[in-house]
């Protein structure tokens, strides 16, 4: 019972920031149809301008009693640097494939994807180094359940993630711009013939996705600490996870890239418990084959779906 | 003669007349066997003699290092060719390609480096003069043995492909690739848990069994202590049998079988293609050649067959190879695995580029005059553009070689922006005549 809490607490707080990460592929996904493999890369810079300004803020290590408003502005200047680089990458990388073959634009963010991780690797950026993130975030035990103890840490990330994917479910579905999203989604000729500035839509998905990479960058470095250096193979894998997310979920679908992350986490996470603990990563990916054999469009992906 | 067409007698015979002609026309036209034959074997025998060259010509004029550059460039061609039948070809996108040479070169490392030992009782060279070793002759059992478990690696990654590619094969576009992907990382993750200590001995090896041995790769760390069998005599050896079956099928009914199939799914079916089988088929293929570049790369020296070594990065730079050089075209596959493997190394130290690129645009002024005028400005401008960056970092005293990386990808980019097609589109090398010569017009219809 206690390791099964244990697992289920786990599996959910990386499941929801999966789940963060998977929204920027899976809106990426709707409207351009094609694999931003780039996101894992501005998720890995989301990450590391959080220590940045972390360490300039509070030193590289910080004993002292965490503040709440440290943490947020950190957060805050991450979500912007990221929602700039993603603005940059589609302005510069993607916009003059607007109408190549998907496979050109697929291969331009591969091309991206490594430009940043080198770029950042060099010595005047963040350098080839593994760094410990300082702590900005209190943990403690909140309470004991079962005789788990639910960590303050653990529920800071869910809550914050789950503030997070809740705020995004309502500019896409309650706002202009997400109903000018949708539109896009839906057939980007007719969404411009209705008057729909489609490039600034697109700009804008781009900015609101990579935002919430950058606090899933955030909320990572917090919780697991160590933060390996830029070009690590690690961030590409946890990308191509939240990447597995999405399309499990039904790629397009901002809803499913949410369940889909809770259910990867949650899958690997017991997976590890009890089975074999260094398959975590076959697990994922036979999930991912399993629903993509089974019911190609994702759990919640319908050919008539809403998509975003 | 059957009876319909004693009936048709009555009808006009213009059709069956010109056929009967056509027939003996064609009976008379037939070269003589021997003509068939060496019209059929001259690209291998030329294949197998450009593979001589390279190994007692042109290895000992290079040295070790460059020899190593040579080989790595025949793997990549192997792999880039390969694929190029599944993306170029069939329009299906694979990025699992190195998953299936994962599969190839660990089961040829684990069948020569346990088959040595059963052998000779220890994992040394036994090769002759084609692996380097002139003293015991000119082809041994241990060639025999090396190019066997590459064969055998082939063979399993095609099983491999098989597998994959059956079921999901009826996928379309990206999900096909993203179950690729899975595949390429799943291979990859169970061969790290593959148990890590490899012994050395030939007595604890005699006393293995069969799945002990399978199952006993190295682990995260790799597979070390394979004999190093890969000379270029047999990368290259392997590089013209690859292009001499990928120039073949896409010449042959199956290849056009492809090419209708990435140019119109629907319209292909119609036509009564079996879309899922002939994707199979192309997977198989393709995997199968992967798993040839596996085992060459896995008996390497200077390699490390490593899981990490083979996971979707090496996938995305095979990807690359076949999309910088056309999507469908082979030379131009080739040509871009040798360009993105001697990139990065040209980096590290960046040469002077401009006498080999005014000798290009020469050749290209003089060849194509007018219409290779273009091309010539592009190429003088990246050109400049290139000695600038290196002036440029020599005056600020930049080491370039920490921005190789870097410079990769940006190039990478601006590639796909100002050339989507890849450098020859669907088409070959030899495809852009000198002068483009007007066929006489058909004489009829």
């Amino acid at each position: 019972m206690t390791k099964l809490l244990q697992t289920l607490m786990d599996g959910f707080a990386v499941g929801s920031l999966y789940g963060l990460i998977a929204l920027g592929y899976t809106m990426v996904y709707g409207i351009l149809q094609f694999i931003n493999f780039a996101h894992s890369d501005v998720f890995m810079v989301g990450a590391w301008v959080s220590f940045l300004v972390a360490v300039g803020l509070v030193g590289p290590t910080a004993s002292s009693d965490p503040s709440i408003a440290s943490a947020l502005l950190v957060l805050l200047i991450a979500m912007l640097g990221c929602g700039t680089l993603g603005f940059t990458i589609e302005r510069l990388a993607y916009r003059p494939l607007r109408r190549a073959p998907r496979l050109n634009v697929l291969i331009t963010a591969i091309g991206v994807s490594l430009f940043i991780e080198n770029l950042c690797q060099l010595k005047w950026l963040f350098g080839a180094m593994p760094q410990p993130m300082p702590r900005l975030l209190p943990d403690r035990p909140l309470f004991a359940l079962a005789g788990v103890n639910v960590n303050l840490l653990d529920v800071i990330v869910i809550g914050t993630a789950a503030a997070l994917m809740l705020l995004l479910n309502w500019i896409v579905f309650g706002t202009k711009l997400g109903r000018g999203m949708r539109a896009v989604s839906f057939n980007p000729q007719v969404a411009a013939l209705m008057g729909v500035p489609v490039n600034r839509i697109i700009s804008f998905t781009f900015i609101i996705g990579s935002c919430a990479a950058a606090a899933a960058g955030f909320l990572f470095a917090c919780k697991y600490i160590t933060l390996q250096q830029p070009a690590h193979e690690t961030w590409i894998r946890l990308g191509l996870k939240a990447f597995v997310a999405a399309v499990v979920g039904g790629i397009g679908n901002i809803r499913g890239a949410m369940l889909g992350g809770l259910l990867i986490g949650l899958i690997e996470f017991f997976g590890a418990a009890y089975l074999w603990p260094n398959l975590r990563d076959v697990y994922v990916f036979t999930l991912l084959i399993a629903v993509l054999l089974l019911r190609p469009s994702g759990i919640l992906g319908k050919p008539v779906a809403e998509k975003v | 003669m059957n009876p319909t067409a004693e009936h048709r007698v009555e009808r006009p015979r213009i059709g069956a007349s010109a056929a009967v002609d056509l027939a003996t026309q064609a009976r008379e036209l037939r070269p003589p066997l021997a003509r068939t034959c060496l019209d059929s074997l001259w690209p291998a025998l030329l294949g197998v003699a450009f593979a001589a060259v390279m190994h007692f010509g042109v290895q000992p004029a290079v040295g070790p290092f460059r020899t190593n550059v040579l080989m790595n460039i025949g793997i990549n061609v192997i792999l880039a060719v390969s694929l190029n039948i599944v993306n170029g070809f069939t329009g299906q996108f694979s990025i699992g390609h190195a998953g299936f040479m994962a599969v190839g070169g660990y089961t040829a490392a684990a069948i020569t480096y346990y088959t040595s030992f059963h052998f000779w009782g220890d994992a040394l060279v036994h090769g002759g003069v084609l692996s380097g070793l002139p003293a015991n002759g000119w082809f041994t059992a241990g060639d025999a043995l090396f190019v066997g478990a590459c064969l055998a690696g082939g063979l399993f990654a095609a099983v491999a492909g098989y597998l994959v590619g059956l079921p999901s094969l009826r996928l379309r576009g990206d999900y096909l690739a993203i179950v690729t992907l899975g595949f390429g990382e799943i291979v990859r993750v169970l061969l790290q848990q593959s148990r890590p200590e490899i012994p050395f001995l030939a007595e604890d090896i005699q006393g293995m069994s069969l799945i002990d041995k399978a199952t006993s790769l190295g682990g995260a760390l790799g597979f070390s202590g394979v004999p190093f069998y890969t000379t270029l005599f047999w990368v290259w050896l392997f590089v013209a049998a690859t292009l001499l079956v990928a120039f073949r099928l896409k010449r042959s009914s199956y290849g056009r079988a492809f090419l209708s199939i990435r140019e119109d799914e629907i319209a292909a079916e119609a036509m009564g293609i079996p879309l899922t089988r002939f994707k199979v088929r192309a997977f198989v293929l393709a995997a199968f050649f992967a798993g040839i570049a596996g085992g060459l790369f896995a008996h390497e020296i200077g390699t490390s067959l490593n899981p990490r070594e083979l996971g979707f990065l090496k996938s995305f730079d095979i990807i690359i190879m076949v999309v910088l050089g056309g999507m469908g075209s082979i030379s131009g596959a080739a040509l871009a695995a040798c360009i993105l493997t001697i990139l990065p190394e040209a980096l590290r130290d960046p040469p002077h580029v401009w006498p080999v690129a005014l000798a290009a645009i020469a050749l290209l002024l003089l060849l194509r005059r007018r219409s290779g005028l273009r091309a010539a400005l592009v190429l003088s401008l990246v050109t400049a553009a290139l000695e600038a960056v290196r002036a440029l970092a020599v005056w600020q005293g930049v080491n370039l070689a920490d921005y190789r990386m870097v410079l990769y990808a940006l190039s990478l980019i601006v590639m796909m922006i100002l050339r989507p097609q890849g450098l020859f589109g669907v088409r070959e090398i030899w495809d852009y005549r000198p002068r483009r010569r007007r066929r006489p017009a058909a004489s009829t219809e």
